[in-house]
């Protein structure tokens, strides 16, 4: 063993290298601040690791990435602690690197000659939004393509150059294939291997000058091993913890598949972006790019300038009451626009704060939610609008669709080629009954229908299709129709609970001996659906 | 001399237990990391297969030892997409009159094998393995016979099904 490790020794000199980096010599006043920068490379390697284990199961497609990163939630095991690890992993990255940047920046460690590496820090700041940027259009769900609609509208606002920026972030005729593909290159290959660059460039440099010194040293130099490395993985532990609480206890957020038609859903950029998106809302007409592009632009020109706009010689923190100011002044503008648009942000399910929600919904056919089901499931929403919208493809579908008899439908829905346009499209892989549904469906489709469905959940609609296809209307009356052999299940909410439907389902004789209604053998999934949809129906 | 010895044993101490601290804490992060992304890497993420009866179409005028490549259709988890596709069995009207229906790969290392009607034997074009009508192995390299599919014959009408994972499998 030791002859191994003295011929790889001799070969590689990795032990003198990190014997070297333990000892290296830092300012006996260097402590807890310092260990900033620490938890924020292990939140980098974390990030990238996670990433790559999600890069495994992903696939950068409009037609794919939802429902594989929908995989990864429910089929992959472990996939919804690596996706939050990798979420949430995300906002702490940003929040870590902006605590290690006000440190740098009070302690003044951007003075000569440290002037690189606070500049080589401000790109990687960039490179950490543009990480944020980028990975936020990759779910595919509704917050990701509105939120990169809007992004896209604001790189199309720069003077000059917006045409340029939309056909590079291939966002020229919208938010589609082009962009996903392009936003995942350069969220996996090409943001990576320059934040491996800077990160590296910044070590190095961090290496050359050193921690930075107190003004005023009052204990001697020392290395960096023991005490700092020490506090430095306490620091990076407990950054850790809270990843890992935050990966495993709140749900990484996946909402309907990214719908171009729901005019209903207000955008919202992530949490760290919210400050510009309220910004923005100051700049009305021809002043618009000087708050979406020209400010933000001048605001990362300062930061570069920092080292040369403060050319004064070392001071202690505490005398450093222009920059504590500086801080204050810019957390303080950070935090009141965040709060602002927090405030004036809508609440869930897509309806502007201070209105209802609408939940006509609730009062539709069950075959009408299925429907729309599967209508989504089937993404026919990338062609066809329900009602009116922004323009699409294929034909608005209330009041046109009922004039075709249902044949000529389905022969559309099997062979989407078949109606005349949309040959290069893939058949829906909906079996017949399914494909009768929908149909139906479409058949009955009038934009009051349309409105009343607009916000019906993707759990709804899923519960509904079970509803249908296990033939339920068939003994029991819902919403006005249906059969009357067994009891209406209008307002069954009121009446039982989730768990006394649940074992009605299961085995009906247990608690009614002699009924007619069937068990029904259904997994624990299609049950919770079943029964979500149930206890959505209104009092008759 | 004695003091100064003494002193330097409890730095080394405070020393060594705060390296034992940075193993021990970046090792329980590597752990934590590391269990969900070997579960995450290495577990089946298929869950359950197509056990339904598919239609494998009528098969009346099938002759007594004369195999006939059956094609039907049926669907199959790829990932995130239920794909419906063409599958083929092998199926052969045994002496009894008994109908048995053959995967269509050599379970050797998963060539697809034909019927050669001149020797009465299924060929693997990939390595030479040889099977009679009934499946059975007649020349290697094949390790065991030919995987069937379930069968039920309604009329003339011929239903098949994957079989499950083990058939001894309680599950």
């Amino acid at each position: 063993m030791r002859a191994v490790t003295r011929w790889l020794e001799e070969r590689t000199g990795a032990g003198a290298a990190v014997r070297n980096f333990l000892r290296e010599e830092i300012p006996g006043s260097a402590g807890w601040p310092q260990a900033f920068g620490s938890v924020a490379l292990f939140l980098f390697l974390t990030q990238a690791f996670t990433g790559v284990l999600l890069t495994l199961n992903y696939a950068p497609a409009p037609t794919e990435a939802y429902n594989s990163l929908q995989f990864i939630m429910r089929e992959v095991a472990g996939g919804r602690l690596i996706r939050g690890l990798h979420h949430w992993g995300a906002s702490m990255m940003v929040v870590v690197v902006v605590l290690h940047m006000i440190q740098v920046f009070l302690y003044g460690a951007y003075k000569r000659p440290r002037e690189v590496t606070w500049m080589v820090g401000v790109v990687l700041l960039l490179i950490t939004l543009g990480f944020g940027l980028t990975g936020y259009l990759l779910p595919w769900d509704n917050r990701a393509y509105w939120g990169t609609v809007v992004t896209a509208q604001i790189a199309a606002q720069t003077p000059v150059l917006g045409r340029y920026l939309q056909r590079l972030m291939g966002v020229e005729t919208g938010v589609g294939a082009v962009a996903l593909i392009r936003f995942h290159t350069l969220h996996t290959i090409i943001l990576p291997g320059l934040a491996l660059l800077m990160v590296t460039t910044h070590l190095l440099l961090i290496r050359k000058h050193g921690i930075t010194p107190s003004a005023v040293e009052r204990r001697p130099a020392r290395t960096f091993h023991p005490e700092q490395a020490f506090k430095d993985a306490v620091a990076v532990f407990a950054a850790f913890v809270v990843l890992f609480v935050l990966a495993a206890a709140v749900k990484a957020p996946l909402e309907r598949p990214a719908d171009p038609t729901d005019s209903a859903y207000v955008p919202r950029p992530e949490w760290y972006f919210l400050f510009l998106f309220q910004a923005l809302k100051a700049f009305t007409g021809p002043l618009e790019p000087l708050g979406s592009v020209l400010l933000p632009a001048a605001a990362v020109g300062l930061l570069f300038a920092v080292p040369f706009v403060d050319r004064s010689r070392m001071q202690r923190v505490a005398e450093r009451t222009a920059a504590m100011a500086a801080v204050a002044l810019a957390t303080l503008a950070w935090a009141s626009l965040t709060a602002a648009a927090v405030l004036t942000t809508p609440t869930p399910g897509g309806a502007p704060a201070g209105r209802r929600p609408n939940t006509s919904w609730r009062e539709s056919a069950p075959e009408q939610l299925a429907g729309l089901g599967y209508f989504h499931r089937a993404r026919c929403s990338s062609c066809h609008n329900l009602a009116a919208g922004p323009p699409r493809p294929g034909p608005n579908l209330a009041g046109l669709a009922s004039a075709r008899p249902a044949e000529v439908l389905i022969a559309h829905f099997q062979q989407p080629g078949a109606a005349g346009n949309g040959d290069f499209l893939r058949p829906t892989g909906l079996a017949p009954d399914q494909l009768e549904t929908l149909a139906a469906f479409v058949q009955g489709l009038t934009s009051e229908t349309a409105a009343a469905l607009s916000e019906a959940p993707p759990e709804i609609t899923a519960g509904a299709q079970i509803f249908v296809a296990n033939g339920c209307g068939g003994c029991h009356k819902v919403n006005g129709s249906g059969g009357t052999l067994g009891p209406s299940l209008n307002g069954v909410g009121g009446r039982r609970s989730r768990d006394w439907i649940a074992q009605r389902l299961r085995d009906p004789r247990l608690q009614s001996p002699g009924t007619v209604m069937p068990a029904f053998g259904f997994s624990a999934h299609d049950r919770d659906l079943l029964i979500s949809y149930l206890l959505s129906l209104p009092k008759e | 001399m004695g003091k100064e010895s003494e002193h330097a044993s409890v730095r080394l101490d405070r020393r060594s237990v705060l390296s034992a601290a940075v193993f021990s804490l970046m090792g329980a992060i590597c752990a934590a990391i590391g269990a969900p992304s070997v579960v995450y890497l290495l577990s089946p993420y298929t869950k359950g297969r197509n056990r339904e009866w598919l239609d494998g179409g009528d098969i009346g005028d099938l002759a007594q030892d004369r195999p006939r490549a059956v094609s039907f259709f049926g669907e199959r988890m790829d990932g995130w997409n239920r794909q419906r596709e063409k599958m083929t069995a092998w199926v052969v009207k045994g002496p009894g009159g008994a109908v048995a229906a053959f995967q269509p790969s050599c379970t050797h290392l998963g060539c697809a094998f034909h019927w050669a009607a001149a020797q009465h034997e299924f060929i693997c074009p990939c390595h030479g393995s040889r099977f009679g009508a009934d499946g059975a192995v007649l020349h290697g390299p094949a390790p065991r016979p030919l995987d069937r599919y379930e069968v039920r014959v309604e009329g003339s009408r011929l239903w098949l099904r994957i079989p499950g994972p083990r058939e001894a499998d309680p599950s």
